[in-house]
Formats: structure tokens, sequence, C-alpha cells
């Protein structure tokens, strides 16, 4: 047993002032929180901007009463503009990838409840985590002000390829100040996660408390370290990228863009750039970002599934090793989004390989999934059904990555809603249902209150019908040739694709308004809820072992904490009830976790 | 299914786990009697954390150096230029300031040991380090200014474009590492400095060194 140093962090007391206990808070918790809020108020955000292209796409003339509030220009007579179609797409992707799909399952999740599964009263660096939230949050206003300036945000997708996003106005609406707002904004964004992945970093390598050796870790805490390197070294190469694009607009510089560009007439002041060179560096940075939306999902729904089944995994090592293999392999597979980008033929077979590859740790971990919950006595509730759902989505999801993978047949699926279908299943959908399955499950322990269970699970079953009505037909319209980014659908071959897109724009406004229930429930039950037990999933990692739920200040009340047990202890015969804590000292024939 | 059995250890209470946090210094050095009543223990956190740190920097000139190499290959604009001369003067400056940290950071922890006298040495040691990062930062600028001179702005040339790029992000990582060594100043005249944090501020130095090196040597086979 490796019995790590405990260290003491909280050099900073209690706060007492409403400043520093709920806006510039030290507290991991108080941090978690925000980023919860931030990315519940940026979901809702990114939620309405795709009703809104829904809405434009299965009635492209349709007047939207009261759009041209948002932009006279983008908007006239309350019809949507095709430019401004792609502006709300553009902000939709970006607002979604970067503040929800990263702040909620990682750094909100994480920084609330990664502390206290290692054993430890705070984060290492409290103030770098507090300049984490807010430089987050900096960057989303940034973000979010490129709707009120000039010709509105920048239009040129979540990918920000070059050279349309990087010769500036002449390339549409919002491709000058808007654009440089995006460009700012991702570089702000970047150093907020750079900031929080140094704190979950050494957190799990120098906070864990006496006894909490690293495979005692319960494979939450595994999922956020693992995503938290994929961050500290993701982010760091999308700054500089954002740098240079910055100033290619602001400067004249030419890094992302060729020479002899002519747009409306005008021949463009760069030479010899390198649109690929966005590509490179972005990738470099957008695959492991993929992993960085689903890994943490991977841990959470695990991490709840082993508490409802009363059993640890078939394999707890096997698991952390296939999510540490798809971090590494994330790495080397960036390419596959670049099959038909012009890049030499032999690097896509060079990329399409390991794209292959990293559907083997994928397989694995749904294999030890279902086998795991082969034969157990599964808890049904709100948090497991939303964490079989995750594992739901992303098999459905995952196996059109086969098709994908493969640049022969990719060159035909490239672009088209297959793809849309594909990414939105498997690390968008699945990462927002393994935000659901942790807040049903950890709402007890942050507000001490339970959520209520009928709602959760009508919550659920309208979700998960919702999800796969609107996600499943892409792939169809993706096979028939349906090119993503159209704004409409004027050509023959695409005419009579119009009712399935009608089709889906009814079910994401069918789906998007089940949320509500969601928000209500988590509002309510914050309030008035009924008062949770200390330990209401009888669960056994360190969350569940504090003395209070909320958790004080210092976590677990003064007392230091002694880790005598793998994380998962259940089913353990000749035990009072079936589990045993990991800090009970209690000695027992316990279940091994570590192999 | 195998099993464990683990020996409950003695529960700790907290009081003992802050005295043992917050005693003796963790590399054998006791400080000294009287004078330096903050010096604790070594810290992991901070000591993981600087590499940690350290990691994504090596990061982000990775990709600058990628992004370099790509651009210069992708097309037939790129213009060679002769290096500011300053840079040479630059790099032994930096390279001088590595030592005179160096020779602070030995002094202070013979001070730690118990050699009082040396404590003023090690301050001394350590003013001339931040007097040397300053005149780096400010070779930097004579560097721009010469590059100005030879008529290479930042958007001249995408090969000046770079070398703005990454000595600017250079330059600025050393403006980080100047300000640390105030707060180590700082800490050291209030005698409340730790062994630890000037070692952390020490690898972030030498790093920084390390690091220009690198890009010098890029820049001038590139450039």
């Amino acid at each position: 047993m490796h019995d790590a140093p405990a260290h003491v962090v909280h050099q900073h007391a209690a706060p007492t002032s409403f400043i520093r206990k709920y806006v510039f808070s030290l507290d991991h918790k108080v941090i978690g929180k925000q980023y919860y809020a931030l990315a519940l108020i940026a979901v809702l955000t990114g939620m309405v901007l795709s009703w809104l292209m829904r809405l434009h796409l299965g009635w492209v003339n349709l007047k939207i009463p009261g759009l041209h509030l948002l932009s006279a220009s983008g908007a006239p007579g309350d019809v949507m503009t095709p430019e401004y179609y792609l502006q709300l797409m553009t902000m939709h992707g970006t607002i979604m990838v970067f503040f929800v799909l990263t702040t909620a399952p990682f750094a909100a999740f994480g920084n609330y409840f990664l502390p206290i599964q290692v054993g430890a009263e705070d984060m290492p660096f409290p103030r770098f985590n507090m300049m984490s939230f807010w430089v987050t949050f900096t960057a989303f206003l940034v973000l979010i002000s490129s709707f009120f300036v000039g010709d509105g945000p920048t239009l040129a997708g979540w990918t920000q390829y070059a050279p349309l996003s990087a010769v500036g106005a002449a390339a549409g609406p919002g491709q000058g100040v808007g654009e440089v707002l995006w460009a700012s904004a991702i570089a702000i964004f970047c150093v907020g996660q750079l900031l929080g992945s140094l704190n979950f970093i050494t957190t799990t390598l120098d906070m864990r408390t006496k006894g909490m050796s690293l495979w005692r870790l319960p494979l939450s805490a595994w999922a956020w370290f693992i995503t938290s390197v994929m961050g500290l070294t993701a982010f760091a190469v999308l700054m500089p990228a954002c740098i240079l694009l910055i100033l290619d607009h602001v400067a004249g510089t030419s890094f992302f863009v060729a020479s002899n560009l002519v747009l409306n007439d005008q021949l463009q002041p760069h030479s010899g750039g390198s649109t690929l060179l966005w590509q490179h560096l972005f990738w470099f940075f957008g695959h492991p970002e993929v992993y960085i939306a689903i890994v943490p999902g991977m841990g959470v729904v695990s991490h709840v599934l082993i508490a409802n089944m009363r059993r640890p995994m078939l394999s707890h090592r096997v698991i952390v090793y296939s999510m540490g293999a798809l971090a590494v392999l994330s790495y080397m597979v960036y390419g596959h989004h670049m099959f038909v980008s012009g890049m030499n033929p032999f690097s896509s077979l060079a990329f399409s390989f390991p794209t292959l590859i990293i559907t083997i740790p994928s397989t694995i971990l749904v294999l030890i999934w279902i086998g795991s919950l082969y034969g157990s006595k599964l808890r049904i509730n709100a948090a497991s059904l939303f964490a079989l759902g995750f594992i739901s989505l992303f098999i459905s999801g995952g196996v059109s990555g086969f098709f994908l993978a493969q640049p022969s047949i990719d060159i035909m699926l490239h672009a088209t809603y297959f793809v849309v279908g594909h990414f939105h299943l498997v690390m968008a959908v699945a990462a927002i249902f393994g935000i659901f399955a942790g807040t049903y499950f950890w709402f007890p322990k942050v507000t001490g209150r339970m959520m209520n269970e009928t709602l959760g699970r009508i919550h659920f079953w309208l979700t998960f019908v919702g999800a796969y009505c609107i996600f499943m037909p892409f792939h169809y319209l993706g096979i028939a040739g349906n090119v993503r980014r159209y704004q409409a659908f004027v050509d023959d071959y695409l005419v009579g694709l119009i009712p399935l897109h009608r089709f889906i724009t009814v079910a994401a406004l069918i789906t998007g308004v089940v949320q509500f229930i969601f928000l209500y429930n988590l509002i309510h039950s914050g309030f008035r809820g009924e008062k949770a037990p200390l330990n209401p999933w009888q669960a056994t990692s360190l969350e569940w072992s504090t003395p209070s739920s909320p958790p004080p200040f210092d976590n677990f009340g003064g007392r230091h904490v002694v880790v005598y047990h793998d994380p998962y202890q259940y089913g353990i015969e000749g035990a009072t009830d079936d589990y045993v804590m990991q800090d009970s000292p209690a000695q027992i024939q316990s279940v091994r976790d570590e192999k | 299914m195998a099993t464990t059995v683990d020996k409950p250890a003695d529960l700790e209470q907290r009081g003992d786990h802050l005295r043992r946090a917050s005693s003796g210094n963790g590399g054998g050095l006791v400080p000294a009697e009287g004078r330096l009543p903050s010096v604790e223990d070594r810290s992991p956190a901070a000591s993981t954390g600087i590499w940690v740190g350290l990691t994504a920097i090596s990061m982000t000139f990775a990709a600058l150096t990628s992004a370099l190499v790509v651009r210069q290959g992708a097309s037939t604009d790129w213009q060679r230029f002769t290096l500011p001369s300053v840079l040479y003067f630059d790099t032994c400056i930096l390279l001088a300031s590595s030592i005179t940290l160096e020779l602070s950071r030995r002094r202070f922890a013979s001070a730690l040991g118990g050699l009082r006298g040396s404590v003023a040495g090690a301050a001394s040691w350590l003013y001339l380090t931040f007097v040397l990062g300053m005149v780096f930062v400010a070779g930097q600028y004579v560097a721009w200014l010469q590059l100005r001179h030879q008529g290479m702005y930042l958007a001249t040339n995408p090969s000046s474009s770079f070398f703005y790029v990454i000595t600017a992000a250079h330059a600025l990582h050393v403006l980080g590492g100047l300000g640390g060594l105030v707060l180590v100043v700082y800490r050291m005249s209030k005698s409340t400095l730790r062994r630890s944090t000037l070692d952390i501020a020490s690898r972030y130095w030498h790093f920084m060194d390390v690091l220009w090196i690198y890009l010098f040597l890029l820049l001038w086979f590139k450039m």
C-alpha cells in the first residue's frame, strides 16, 4: 500500500464575506458549482440557438417572432438570412463544445468532487482555481459579446477553417470583429482550462490522503485526472493557434491565408499561408477535445453504475487503462478529420489505422460495462437510467465511427449529416447523459436534498427517445447526400428530405422543452426537495464520508481521513450492510478492485 | 475473486497532521534558529505543479515550432534574414543569469543550514539574476528594433512573423519569471522564504534558459 503524504492547503480560513464566499471563492466546491451554473446558462443558450436553426431548416422562410431583436441585419423581417444561420450554427457549436461539454463534466464535477474523492481539503492552488473559473467566464462573455457587435458573430463554424476564418471582414458577416472576438474568447478559455488542469493533476498526484493509492481512486477521479492531462496538452496547442489567427486579422500576417486569394473581387493582402496548418493545429487540439468531453462521462457513469449494481466493474484496472489508451490515441488520430483536406493520401492511411485501433479501448469499455451489468440487480433510478442511456448512445454513435474511420468511405460521408449524427450521439448527447447521471447521483451531496425521482425518470425517457428521434435520422440524411451547413435544401435530391428535417425539428423542440422538467426539478428540489440522508445511495467513496451534505468548508470537518479499502467494496459478506466505506477501519474480506 | 485484509492504521488527529506538515524541511536542512520562522518543508504540490506548468509551456512552443516548420515548407515565400546580433549577447546574459541564480540558491541552502552570513550573499546573487533578466528582455526589444532596421516587420514575411511571435512569447514567459523573482526577493527580505519556493523559481528560470537555447538554435537554422 502506498501511503501518499497528505497536505494542508486550507491556509485560507473559511470566508465570511459574501464576495469571498459566493463570488471570488477559493473553495473548490463553490468553484465547481460556479462552473455548473455557467454550463447551465451556456447549454440553454446553445439549445435556443439550435431551435432557431432547426426551425429555419424545416421552414426556410419562416418568420420567427422577435428574431430581428437579436440581429436586425441577420433577421430582417424576422426571417433568418443564410449568413445568420451560419453565425448561429457557429455559436451553437462553440458554446456547446467549450462551455458545456468541457466545463460541466470536467470542470464542474471535477472541481467539486475530485479533492473530496482523494481525501483532500481543497486543491493545492486555490487562487489559480478561482482564476480558472473567472477567466473561463470572461471568455464566455467575450464570445457572447460578438452577438452585439457590427455584423454579429463569426460564421466560420466551430472548427474555424482557414482561409474563411483568417481573411477578415471581406469573407462575410462576422468575419471581422466577430471572428477576432471568437479567437480571443477561445484563447482566454484555454488559459482558464490550463489553470484548471494544473490543479487537477497536482491534486491527484500530491493531495491524496493517507492510504489513498492511485489504484484506490474511484473511476470518476481517474477519469478527471486523465482528462486533465489531455486538457493540459491540448489547450496549450489551441491557444497559440488562436493567437496566430488573431495576428492574421489584426497584424496582416499570413500564417493561414494562401497567396492570390480573391474575395468579393478583392485581392487579399496575404501570401503563402497554409490553410492546412490551421487544421493541423486545430485538430491536434480538436480530437483530444472529443475525449475531454466524453472521458469524464465514462468515469462518472462507471461510478454511478457500480453504486447501483452493488458490485464493482469486472475490471477496475482495465477501465483505467482503456481511458488512458483513449487519451494517448486521441492525439494520434486527429488527421481523420482531414481525409478530404488535400493532405497526402498516405497520411490518411497513417491516421486511419490508429482511428480503427482506438475503437478497441472503446469496445473494451462497453464490454466491461455490459458484462458487469449482466446478472446484476441494478437499482433503477434516474441516475442509473441516464448511465444506461450514456452507454446506449456511446454505442450507437460509436458504431458509425467505424465507417468514418476509413478514408474511402469518409470521402463520401465527409461533411454530411452522417458526421453530424455521429458526433452528436457519441460525444455530445452521450456526454450530456453523463452530466445528467452525475447530477442525479451527486445532487443530494451538493445540496443536502433529493431530486424528485418521478420527474427524473420522466425526464430520462423523454430525453432518451427524443435524442434518438433527432440524431438517428441524421445518419440517413447523410447517406442520402445531405451536406451539413446548408441553410436551405433547394436541390432536387434534397427537397425530398425536407419532411424528415421537419420531423427532426419537431423532435428537437419537444426534447428541448423536456429539459425544463429537469431545470424545474433542479431548482425546486434545491429549495424544497426531500431532505437527503448523508449517504442515500449507500455508496463507498469518500464524498459520502463527509460529516454533512453539503460538505463543510474543509470537506471532512477537521478529520484527517485515512483510506483502508479499494473504492468499491460492495457485496461484502458479513458486513452490517452490503458495503464498506473506503475510510472504514473495519477489517473485512474485501472485494479487490485492483485487478 | 481475490481478497485482501487491510490492517487498520491508527487514525491521526488533525493537529498531528498539521504539525507533521509544518515541521522540518524534508531535505535534512534545519531552519536557522529564530531567523526564518516560516521555513517549512518542501511542498510536493508546488514542485509537481511547476513541472505540470512547464509541460504546458513546452506544448505551446512545440506547437509554434511545428507551425513554423509546416509554414516554411508550405510555400516558396520564406525569406531568410540575418539574426539580430544582439541575440548572441542576450543568450550569454540569460546563461549568466542561470548561473547567478544557482549561486543564490546554493547560498540560501547554506544559510538554511546555519551559515547565517550567506543569506546576504544569496540576496546579492538574486538581485544580479533579476538585473540580468531585465537586461535580457531589454535585449530582445533591441533585437526587434534591429530587425526593423533590416526592413523586417511583423507582417513582412512569415519568417519575420514567426521570429516576432516566438521571441515575444518567450520574453513574456521570462517576464513572468521576473515576477516570480520579485516575490522571492520580497520573501527573502522578510525572512519568510521557503527553500522550496526558491527551488521552484530556479527550475522555472533554468527552463526558460534551456527553452531559449532551443529557440535560438531553431531561429538560427530557420531564419
